[in-house]
């Protein structure tokens, strides 16, 4: 299973468990910045952790603070191993622009229909230097 | 269409200094969004100050070693810390320290000293038409629907970074023809007592977040027009529940004389008729403690308090003691006038606790209670409460919120949709 994704923010190459996720989140008091934890209770994947996960973002929503929250995820290393958005978010993915304007090692994200998200739930999935995303085998 | 800048846009950008950065992180932004080039703007604000952890101190303090500084008006959002000394915050060090930090480096940078997610209450308003960068997704929404200035949702970083470059991405709700309306929220369906209702748009406002989601929608059906802290409550909802960066009410918000005018097309692409059940549905969804026999603080301010708001506290208080205490989030431009006549004394001694600067669901101030359960009549507070505090929330007007505060345990006597 392979799906060819235009990297939105480049980074580095990436390899978790996928986390797709079935709702939108706000990671500015959804996501903890300490931990990588989804502090949202309300959210259908609260409780799980984004640390070194490759995350599905079917969208988001919420707080202009979602940039910083990624960024500090980035800073603690809890970071997902790589983000997949359905649409480019400019307020999250801002935190991994700033980030790498610090010179911290960021993750890629890359942009992928939503419809092709199911596919990878369950899966290690690896997303390549060239933005593809791939189930690892 | 990919991004021009103009040579000298390039040259800034190719700085190894402050501005190079914030250069760099406008046209990256503008990149990612797909704008074709970069344009002017009047103002900024900023909510990129807050603490949520070491990376953003970090940030601004190499702007400001850099040697940046903001070339237009930038209010600041809430800060982690109540600086003006109102409020005891249980931040603790080295946290407490980076905060400060940070919130010294912003000021650094130039930015005023507004500290307040409602600067539209607090002096900033910028004039219909004119292009501005703001942050803070509540200021975002009343900047847009109300004021009718142009701008998108900015996250944290791309307001500052912005601010020193003072250009902002050709792109979103900045240009006029993505300012047009899709959908009609119907809202005649429900009873005029309950549109006139403090809690109605607060609900309302979830409800359309929820229902629209990043969509341009108009509002029909109100009758009368709705307050500014009506207004204020909506938009704040709206923008917790959905993508929400700007809203039109017909006949009230500037930009809506009338259906037709605002409508991007002949015919609305879609029509939600609001009913009572849909109203019952969304206010529920603002609550997540079952039934509460008791609970153990309310919380109002967010948006921040206007001075209007304090004179319904006070009038709802009436001297009486609270068992519980309320936590009166707001920002310094509103002190001001309660330090006169001794109302901020008064009010502090019937135990409610004014938070300057900051907010309760931003940084840490409630105890740490375990089951705690805290009421609210705001939207946002509602949705952002129970991750960020660990309290469960019951949401209620402000009158209920006071009457609950004063006995201790949830009393619901408002009106119904």
């Amino acid at each position: 299973m392979s799906g060819a994704a235009e990297i939105l923010v480049p980074g580095k190459a990436g390899e978790g468990e996928a986390l797709v996720l079935t709702a939108p989140i706000s990671f500015w008091g959804g996501v903890d910045p300490k931990t990588g934890r989804i502090a949202d209770v309300r959210h259908p994947q609260h409780g799980e952790v984004v640390a070194g996960r490759v995350l599905f973002l079917p969208g988001t929503i919420g707080s202009s603070s979602a940039s910083a929250v990624l960024m500090e995820l980035v800073h603690n290393g809890r970071a997902p191993a790589a983000l997949v958005l359905h649409e480019p978010d400019a307020i999250l993915l801002l935190g991994l622009i700033a980030a790498r304007e610090m010179g911290w090692e960021t993750p890629m994200a890359v942009r992928l229909e939503r419809g092709a998200f199911d596919t990878y739930r369950g899966t290690s999935v690896t997303v390549a230097a060239n933005g593809a995303v791939t189930v690892a085998v | 269409m990919s991004l021009v800048l103009s040579p000298r846009e390039q040259a800034i950008a190719a700085g190894r200094d402050g501005a190079g950065m914030a250069m760099r992180i406008v046209a990256e932004s503008a990149r990612l969004l797909g704008a074709p080039r970069l344009i002017p703007i009047a103002s900024a604000h900023i909510d990129g100050a807050l603490y949520h952890g070491d990376s953003g101190t970090l940030l601004a303090e190499r702007l400001v070693e850099s040697g940046a500084s903001v070339a237009v008006r930038s209010t600041l959002n809430v800060g982690a810390l109540d600086l003006m000394g109102c409020s005891r915050i249980r931040l603790e060090e080295p946290q407490r320290g980076m905060a400060r930090r940070m919130m010294e480096a912003y000021r650094k940078l130039g930015c005023e000293q507004s500290w307040t997610c409602a600067p539209y209450q607090a002096g900033h308003r910028p004039a219909l038409g004119s292009d501005v960068a703001w942050g803070e997704s509540n200021a975002v929404v009343f900047c847009n629907s109300v004021l009718g200035a142009r701008t998108n949702r900015y996250g944290d970083f791309l307001d500052i970074a912005c601010a020193i470059t003072g250009r902002a991405p050709d792109y979103g709700l900045h240009r006029p023809e993505n300012r047009r309306a899709r959908l009609i929220f119907d809202v005649s369906g429900l009873s005029p007592s309950f549109l006139a209702s403090e809690i109605a748009w607060p609900v309302l406002g979830s409800l359309y977040g929820r229902e629209v989601g990043n969509a341009i929608g108009v509002v029909t059906g109100v009758a009368g027009r709705p307050g500014e802290d009506a207004l204020k409550a909506f938009g704040a909802a709206a923008a917790s529940s959905g993508a929400v960066g700007l809203f039109h009410i017909a006949g009230v918000t500037p930009e809506a004389p009338d259906i037709e005018t605002i409508l991007a097309g002949p015919e609305p692409e879609a029509v939600i008729r609001v009913t009572p059940q849909m109203v019952a549905k969304a206010r529920a969804g603002l609550s997540t403690a079952g039934t509460a026999n008791a609970i153990n603080a309310v919380a109002i301010g967010s948006p921040h308090l206007s001075n209007a708001e304090f004179d319904s506290l006070e009038r709802l208080i009436a001297g009486r003691m609270l068992a519980v205490p309320i936590y009166a989030c707001t920002g310094r431009h509103a002190l001001a006038l309660l330090e006169q006549d001794g109302r901020r004394k008064k009010l502090e001694a019937s135990g409610v606790v004014i938070v300057a600067d900051t907010c309760v669901v931003v940084t840490p101030i409630m105890p740490d209670l375990a089951g705690g359960v805290l009421m609210t009549n705001s939207g946002k507070f509602a949705h952002y409460a129970p991750g960020n505090t660990g309290y469960a929330v019951l949401y209620a007007s402000l009158a209920d919120c006071v009457e609950s505060a004063v006995l201790g345990r949830p009393v619901f006597a408002d009106i119904a949709a």
